[in-house]
């Protein structure tokens, strides 16, 4: 592939430029000393010291962190039990209904997810809040986890399983001995997808939630409303910045530890 | 024992989450649908019960008779919703196309680009799409807006000499879904290029095809299901987006997710709501269905 052309690499710079650029301008004026967030005034880190006495942001944050650690792990345990039924068991009844469910929610607009979803939790009498909020996000969010995970596992070596079956293992220990080592950067990695899914979300949770429960997106979208200020914009940095932190590590771990798999996979050949 | 155990693990890898979805995907249409036939009322739920499930099925029957589809003649009766629904697939159809015209050029770019680079390349097409949707919507903002950065900067190298008017309008709208839902076209664009045979390209040069008409010919076509992929990823949220519109659209932007929002928190009418939402499903059956089938068959391909 020598003939990466002029055009090839023009289109990659201003495509990146494109995606990176918006992002980049909202960081360098959360730094703004003005309250204009247009017109750079000097730098001051003064936005994110009002930060820390907002109280109300404070608490928004803390049910938004405690709904993604919960929703992303029961989706993480959800979405691969999904996974692995498209992939290992290819025949069952309702089969077609079932990778149906599993796709439709990627693409379903958010405004019908979140309405039917609050029109179940009114029928069944739960009472909104917390935890319908939760319930709500593990339901969207498993879907994607078990298509991160399906990919891992289509790319699987199925003899080892068998092997390990042949040889007396029951299903489950296979699935904890064999199974679940060689798909756990696909498992983690969903984690952290279902995990920033839940805490950027809006929409599902405006329709899901009860008094008493605001995730922090609803709370920024309610400034927002309300016009562009330098807060919002450091509420953003910080979140961006714990984001790209976190994908990075996860990127490290994951390159880790396939480098230490193929290690190990080339001792084991050489004994 | 043994047996007993795996037959029961089997069942259990296919049940749960199985189960899980049929009540909380699957179901909820049906309530959804429900509600949609019911009278808005004044009362909590805002809306009269339509039917009891645990009234038997006389008590069903007798309900039944009480459906009524005037939420959905409503619907017809008030040009607003068609107009909403109308616009929103335009609006939709007008942004996938410009996402697919500049998500084209970078997956290409990215398919020739060294092997040694495409996975960091990659990264970088994903990374923006973990970042909050919310806050790339907002930033967009502060660009567009008639003082915003876009027009200073156009203002002082002196291209225009009157701030653009682009947040409040479509354009902004269409900005803001192309920004959005980029990263969807490009992935599976760039993973059929990637996968091509590019030996195909090569022959069809040596026999004396231009480079365009090899592009068009033989890459564009053998990329035809990554295009078809990316293009229903972005169409069908798009259609029921709620968030770009509400934020960078204008008073007089119809879009069919932010009219359900309306009807909902505004005007509490719940049914309504319902109906609107039952409606804006039956259009998108269609391309989800398509959506499904590509994705199985891309699942397929892999095996």
């Amino acid at each position: 592939m020598g003939n990466w052309s002029r055009f090839n690499i023009a289109s990659i710079v201003l495509g990146f430029g494109f995606l990176y650029l918006p992002i980049v301008l909202l960081v360098i004026f959360s730094f703004n000393e003005s309250k204009l967030v247009t017109v750079w005034a000097g730098f001051s880190t003064k936005w994110y010291a009002q930060l820390w006495h907002n109280q109300a942001l404070l608490d928004a944050a803390w049910v938004t962190i405690r709904v993604a650690l919960i929703s992303a792990t029961c989706a993480t345990v959800l979405g691969t039990l999904a996974a692995l039924a498209l992939v290992r068991y290819t025949r069952f009844r309702g089969r077609m209904l079932f990778s149906g469910m599993v796709y439709a929610p990627l693409v379903m607009p958010e405004v019908i997810t979140g309405l039917s979803l609050l029109l179940l939790f009114v029928a069944i009498g739960l009472d909104r809040g917390f935890w319908t909020i939760t319930l709500a996000h593990i339901t969207f969010t498993m879907c994607f986890v078990a298509v991160v995970v399906q990919s891992r596992l289509l790319s699987f070596d199925q003899s080892i399983e068998e092997a390990a079956l042949d040889l007396g293992a029951t299903p489950v220990r296979t699935f904890f001995a064999i199974t679940l080592p060689v798909i756990a950067p696909a498992v983690f990695s969903g984690w952290v997808l279902a995990f920033t899914l839940s805490l950027d979300d809006l929409v599902i949770s405006s329709f899901t939630t009860g008094p008493g429960a605001t995730t922090l997106p609803m709370k920024i979208y309610s400034q927002v409303r309300l016009g562009v200020t330098p807060e919002i914009n450091a509420i953003c940095t910080i979140l961006i910045g714990i984001v790209a932190i976190g994908v990075v590590v996860a990127s490290i771990v994951t390159k880790q530890r396939e480098a230490q798999r193929e290690k190990d996979e080339r001792a084991a050949f050489a004994q | 024992m043994a047996r007993v155990a795996s037959a029961l693990f089997s069942r259990l890898v296919i049940i749960i989450p199985y189960a899980w979805l049929l009540f909380f995907f699957l179901i909820p249409f049906f309530i959804v649908f429900r509600i949609s036939l019911s009278q808005t009322a004044v009362a909590m739920p805002p809306y009269t019960p339509v039917f009891d499930l645990f009234g038997g099925l006389s008590g069903v029957m007798e309900k039944a008779r009480e459906f009524s589809f005037d939420n959905y003649v409503w619907l017809t009766e008030d040009a607003l919703y068609f107009n909403a629904y109308v616009s929103s697939v335009i609006i939709a159809g007008i942004s996938t196309i410009l996402t697919l015209m500049i998500a084209y050029p970078i997956a290409y770019g990215m398919a020739k680009a060294p092997k040694s680079i495409r996975p960091t390349l990659l990264m970088l097409v994903i990374l923006p799409f973990w970042t909050s949707f919310l806050i790339r919507v907002y930033a967009w903002i502060a660009i567009l807006k008639p003082e915003g950065l876009l027009n200073q900067f156009l203002m002082s190298i002196n291209v225009i000499d009157q701030p653009l008017i682009i947040l409040n309008t479509n354009w902004a709208i269409y900005i803001g879904i192309v920004y959005s839902y980029l990263p969807f076209m490009v992935l599976p664009i760039y993973s059929s290029l990637e996968k091509m045979d590019h030996t195909l390209t090569e022959a069809a040069l040596d026999l004396g095809c231009t480079p365009f008409s090899a592009f068009w010919r033989v890459t564009f076509p053998l990329s035809l299901a990554g295009v078809v992929a990316g293009c229903l990823l972005v169409f069908i949220p798009a259609v029921g987006e709620f968030v770009i519109p509400d934020l960078l659209g204008g008073s007089e932007t119809l879009m069919i997710g932010k009219t359900l929002w309306n009807e909902f928190n505004a005007n509490r009418d719940w049914p309504v709501s319902s109906a609107v939402a039952t409606i804006l499903l039956l259009i998108l059956v269609i391309p989800i269905v398509f959506f499904q089938n590509a994705q199985a068959k891309a699942d397929g391909e892999g095996r």
